[in-house]
């Protein structure tokens, strides 16, 4: 037991100093800002430390139900490092200075992640999700005066919680049917004979997983959930928990449901194409940047869904790359969302008034057209190389249809990011002033370099990215 | 005798019920977490009926975790409800419309 706990440091870490944080909040006021906002960061990075010290381990601690292994440890990096993120360009954007309980509240949503993205037991699974989801619905209603921010909440728990229901319906037919909550006891059962039992129970738990990462017919939630919820928590919603909630269900589906391929194959071929269709045609017409996005991270689900039918190890590895970059295009475009800023100091997010922004602010202007090619996948910017690598999984798998109808909706979906472009680009100036001076310099930076990084840097990492989802992919086979 | 399919067949009506209590509802967001509560008690009963059956205890254990979280789900949705009563003097789903959707 005590070797077991000098496997979870991680985990540790966090809690530890999640509850510090908890602490430093309750007994200082909440002017000081800067306090707690160390005090998370700190725990995020030592918590990645952590991970970078464990990876390349590759066992199972407390009786089998948590695994300490390098795919996790990739997610988990990519967890942390999206929540720093959000910690980090918080306080500016909310006036009365960033209440302690946003940290905190990050801080265990990340520890939930982390445990998603290691369980293998459904005991585990369920708790970690349900550890990132209530404090994602706390989160979503975290502006408590702002009609949209608690509507979004409501929305989020109301389904959120259906989901949850939904994938413990499955678990507990999974149990039933199978006598086990381990993983590799599961997979074993199945690959017997499957009866009806066990058929529902994977189609109730992939549903349940669905909703998680908003895939299409689980999506409902999204758009309304990302336009109202503060844009901190948006940026917050539209990394970490998809990273999390696609190892998870990566997991789930490859090392529990392994055998029984025949059965959740379709099942994931038609989310995957639902999502990249709805993603595509919904974004069509939205005058709402968040909204827009939230229907760009459905489409992009998609993709790595295609990935995930495949169902090689060449997939999770396509999933791993294509998460890495997704995290990276998605926080850059959160954070020039961050800066849209009139002369008031309020926050635009409708697109119409983006109207002749690259010459009002032409550094983000251009950096957002980076960021939006690469979502599209448009070469040579380095969205297009992950998307290449779910199609080439699916073609090796034999999914020669699914990869051509990828293919043609991705044609689909540059229409609505182009058109973006063209607003910032060609169409006369809106009335909307965007004065300087809206962004920190790390904001700046952190812009500057993942749009550098998309645009042509990023094929000098290709052979380190194949290497790490390589071997963190290694470990579900 | 009264056999695990019967106990399934229950917990099934029970989870329908809540389901169906979340889409049709169309008055007030309160019955929504009733509705809820329902779904989590239905995987109660699989839970432990199939825990009795396999003569195995992980089930109970689950069950007592669903448990735990179900209370911690409700405080949440109630907190979440009372800020939103407050903006906006009315808990009837159909005007939780701000956003389109």
């Amino acid at each position: 037991m005590t070797a077991d706990l000098a496997l979870i440091w991680p985990e540790l870490i966090l809690t530890i100093g999640g509850l510090i944080t908890l602490m430093i909040g309750t007994f200082t006021s909440d002017r000081q800002v800067g306090l707690y906002q160390v005090a998370s960061l700190v725990t995020l990075s030592a918590a990645t430390a952590a991970v970078v010290a464990l990876f390349g381990t590759d066992t199972t601690v407390f009786s089998g139900t948590l695994s300490v292994d390098s795919f996790g440890g990739f997610a988990k990096l990519l967890i942390y490092a999206a929540s720093f993120m959000c910690i980090l360009i918080a306080p500016r954007f909310f006036k009365d200075g960033m209440r302690a309980e946003y940290p905190v509240l990050i801080l265990f949503a990340a520890l939930g992640m982390g445990i998603m993205a290691s369980a293998r037991d459904l005991m585990t699974l369920y708790v970690g999700l349900e550890l990132n989801s209530l404090a994602a619905y706390v989160l979503a209603s975290f502006m408590r005066t702002d009609e949209r921010s608690s509507e979004a909440g409501l929305k989020y728990f109301v389904l959120g919680a259906l989901a949850s229901g939904m994938l413990l319906y499955g678990i507990s037919l999974l149990y039933g049917f199978t006598g086990t909550t381990d993983f590799a006891g599961i997979a074993k059962v199945m690959s017997g004979e499957m009866n009806i039992g066990l058929i529902f129970g994977i189609v109730f738990v992939i549903a349940g997983l669905g909703f998680k990462i908003s895939a299409v017919p689980f999506h409902m939630w999204t758009p309304d959930v990302y336009e109202g919820a503060p844009t901190p928590v948006t940026t917050f919603f539209a990394t970490a928990p998809k990273v999390a909630a696609m190892a998870l269900m990566t997991r789930v589906v490859i090392d529990a449901m392994g055998p029984a391929v025949g059965t959740w194959q379709q099942i994931i071929i038609f989310l995957a194409l639902a999502s990249i269709i709805l993603g595509a045609v919904g974004a069509i017409g939205q005058k709402n940047i968040k909204r827009l996005l939230a229907y760009s991270s459905i489409n992009n689900v998609g993709y790595m869904l295609i990935g995930l039918a495949a169902g090689t190890q060449q997939g999770v590895e396509a999933i791993l790359t294509y998460l890495l970059v997704y995290v990276v295009t998605t926080l850059g475009s959160f954070l020039i969302v961050m800066q849209l800023r009139d002369d008031q100091g309020n926050q635009v997010e409708s697109i119409p008034a983006l109207a002749g922004y690259s010459q009002r602010r032409p550094g983000l202007a251009a950096a957002l057209a980076v960021f939006l090619f690469s979502l599209a996948g448009i070469p040579p910017l380095f969205g297009f190389w992950p998307k290449l690598l779910v199609f080439w999984a699916a073609v090796d798998a034999n999914l020669v249809p699914l990869a051509v109808a990828g293919i043609v909706a991705s044609v689909i979906g540059a229409y609505y990011y182009i058109a973006i472009i063209k607003t910032m680009y060609f169409d006369e100036k809106s009335d909307t002033e965007f004065p300087k001076g809206t962004g920190t310099v790390v904001e700046d930076a952190v812009i500057t370099a993942s749009a550098l990084w998309l645009s042509v840097i990023g094929y000098l990492f290709i052979g380190v990215l194949a290497a790490l989802s390589a071997s963190a992919a290694a470990v579900l086979f | 005798m009264i056999s695990v399919g019967h106990y399934l067949a229950v917990s099934a009506v029970l989870f329908t019920l809540g389901v169906l209590g979340i889409f049709i509802n169309r008055k007030n967001i309160i019955v929504i977490l009733m509705a809820i509560e329902l779904i989590l008690l239905a995987v109660n009963i699989n839970l432990v009926a199939f825990s009795a059956a396999l003569g195995d205890l992980v089930g109970q254990v689950f069950s007592m975790f669903v448990l735990t979280v179900a209370a911690g789900e409700a405080a949440i949705g109630l907190a979440i409800l009372v800020i939103y009563f407050r903006g906006r003097g009315t808990i009837a789903v159909d005007d939780a419309n701000r956003m389109k959707g």
